[in-house]
């Protein structure tokens, strides 16, 4: 059995009477692939950004290869980190990308991709921009090294992003819908990057609506709604042999 | 009609020579104004309401008053209490019984007050994903302040800082109340020993406008590069 890159514990979260996630619980063990996948609404991105305390649940455990990430109650109810300082080494190793790439507007792609590892892992500058070079290659945006997120592409800047969580040397990349903001014929350059990580084995949890890309490439599928897991495992064998009718429904939609 | 246009032309000297105090002047109430300016907008935007409150209610008064109110109560009014004070005896008296520090002081306070609305507004303009980014990048919220979203904020506000250094440098002018000889009080010293009402005023007005095109002059290049990363400005 290989080591728990990631384990979440029923994990809780209501925004006002709103019980949007009912007490997840899964485990990703290194090289895993999970794909969350339910309809809007069905608490998918609350699920991933209450990993890395983006968002704060009511209650739960989240832990980063074996080390829990240490909270207590705050006075709004809400989950809160007790140590800081250990909340950003566990962020530092969730390589986070979102949906709208949040890419930073005023550095170009190469101080994107050089500002966390020079910032938050101290890496010497000329080290952080030898790795950059690796990575822009990788995700192929070496050519725009110089540019502005603004100059740039969805999927183009949507790359750069995942070039810059892969810099933090990341236990577990966390993709929030990565293809979602982007026009149709831009997905495809994202989707190959994406695909190309899942075959180098990294550990990534990803929220998606790419039915085919999660079938492809994840080892293990988990199936939202209102605020529970209704089903999971393997893709082919869930997707073709739905149980429950609401993930018939929902793969009836695709 | 050519004595008047010489006889505006002969005192520009003498307010050339005036220049650089309004200038640094200028300069000085500019820097402590953005210094001062970036921690009220950033005690305004804190929780904490011992830091929020008072901010408030000081960018409220000095925004609410007249420069020349401000300038007043402070020569005045500060220099009225200081004197009977230990400060008499202090190695800062000199510099106390000078105009100069004064109009300093409340120039940088007015400064800060405006440059701190300024501030608030393009802080609070930043879009959250920038700012998620760094959080889940690991950083510290000292980082984040220093890394993205001061330099996104002070981008964003740029041409509204420089408008305020321009109305700063213009209102320098007013200093020339409290007894110091900027261009402004040059132009008024010469106005009393020439008995010319007309001609000093023109040339200061002359050199002021000279001195504005030159700062927009400066500013121009500053802030195209500083935007670049802007759609349509690469």
């Amino acid at each position: 059995m290989t080591a728990t890159a990631l384990s979440v514990r029923n994990i809780r979260k209501s925004f006002g009477e709103d019980e949007v996630l009912k007490g997840i619980s899964f485990d990703a063990h290194s090289g895993d692939v999970i794909s969350i996948i339910g309809s809007s609404g069905s608490g998918k991105s609350t699920l991933l950004r209450c990993i890395n305390f983006l968002e704060r649940a009511d209650s739960g455990e989240v832990a980063v290869a074996g080390e829990i990430i240490k909270t207590h109650k705050a006075k709004d109810g809400q989950l809160s980190p007790s140590d800081k300082h250990q909340l950003k080494q566990m962020r530092a190793r969730l390589g986070m990308v979102f949906q709208n790439f949040n890419l930073w507007a005023h550095r170009t792609v190469l101080e994107n991709i050089i500002e966390g590892p020079v910032q938050v892992l101290k890496h010497p500058k000329k080290k952080a921009v030898a790795d950059a070079e690796i990575l822009m290659d990788k995700v192929g945006i070496s050519q725009k090294r110089n540019h502005y997120p603004s100059q740039l592409s969805g999927g183009q800047q949507q790359r750069v992003a995942i070039a810059r969580a892969l810099a933090m040397q990341p236990t577990v990349m966390l993709f929030d819908e990565p293809t979602s903001a982007l026009d149709p014929e831009l997905v495809n350059e994202v989707v190959q990057v994406i695909r190309q990580l899942a075959t180098e084995k990294r550990t990534m949890i990803m929220v998606t609506h790419e039915m085919a890309l999660a079938r492809e490439i994840s080892t293990h599928l988990i199936f939202l709604h209102n605020g529970r897991i209704e089903e999971q495992g393997p893709p082919q064998l869930i997707m073709e042999n739905p149980k429950s009718d609401r993930l018939r429904q929902f793969i009836g939609k695709f | 009609m050519m004595d008047f246009f010489n006889n505006v032309f002969s005192w520009l000297p003498e307010l050339l020579a005036a220049t650089p105090l309004t200038l640094i002047l200028t300069l000085v109430a500019g820097i402590f104004g953005l210094v001062f300016g970036t921690l009220l907008a950033l005690a305004r935007l804190s929780n904490i309401l011992i830091l929020s409150v008072p901010a408030n209610m000081f960018m409220f008064v000095m925004r609410g008053t007249p420069l020349l109110v401000q300038l007043y109560l402070i020569y005045y009014g500060l220099g009225q209490i200081l004197p009977g004070t230990w400060v008499r005896h202090s190695v800062l008296w000199p510099y106390l019984r000078d105009g100069f520090t004064y109009a300093v002081i409340a120039l940088s306070m007015n400064q800060a007050a405006y440059n701190g609305e300024v501030l608030r507004g393009a802080l609070r303009s930043i879009p959250k994903g920038q700012i998620e980014a760094s959080m889940a990048m690991g950083m510290t919220n000292l980082q984040i302040l220093q890394r993205v979203r001061l330099p996104l904020a002070f981008r964003d506000c740029l041409p509204v800082l420089t408008s305020d250094i321009i109305i700063l440098l213009k209102s320098t002018a007013l200093v020339s109340t409290i007894t110091v000889l900027e261009l402004m009080g040059t132009a008024r010293m010469i106005q009393r020993e020439s008995l010319q009402i007309y001609e000093p005023l023109i040339a200061c007005g002359l050199v002021y406008f000279a001195v504005v095109m030159v700062l927009t002059n400066i500013m121009r290049p500053v802030e195209s590069r500083l935007t670049r990363f802007r759609k349509g400005n690469a």
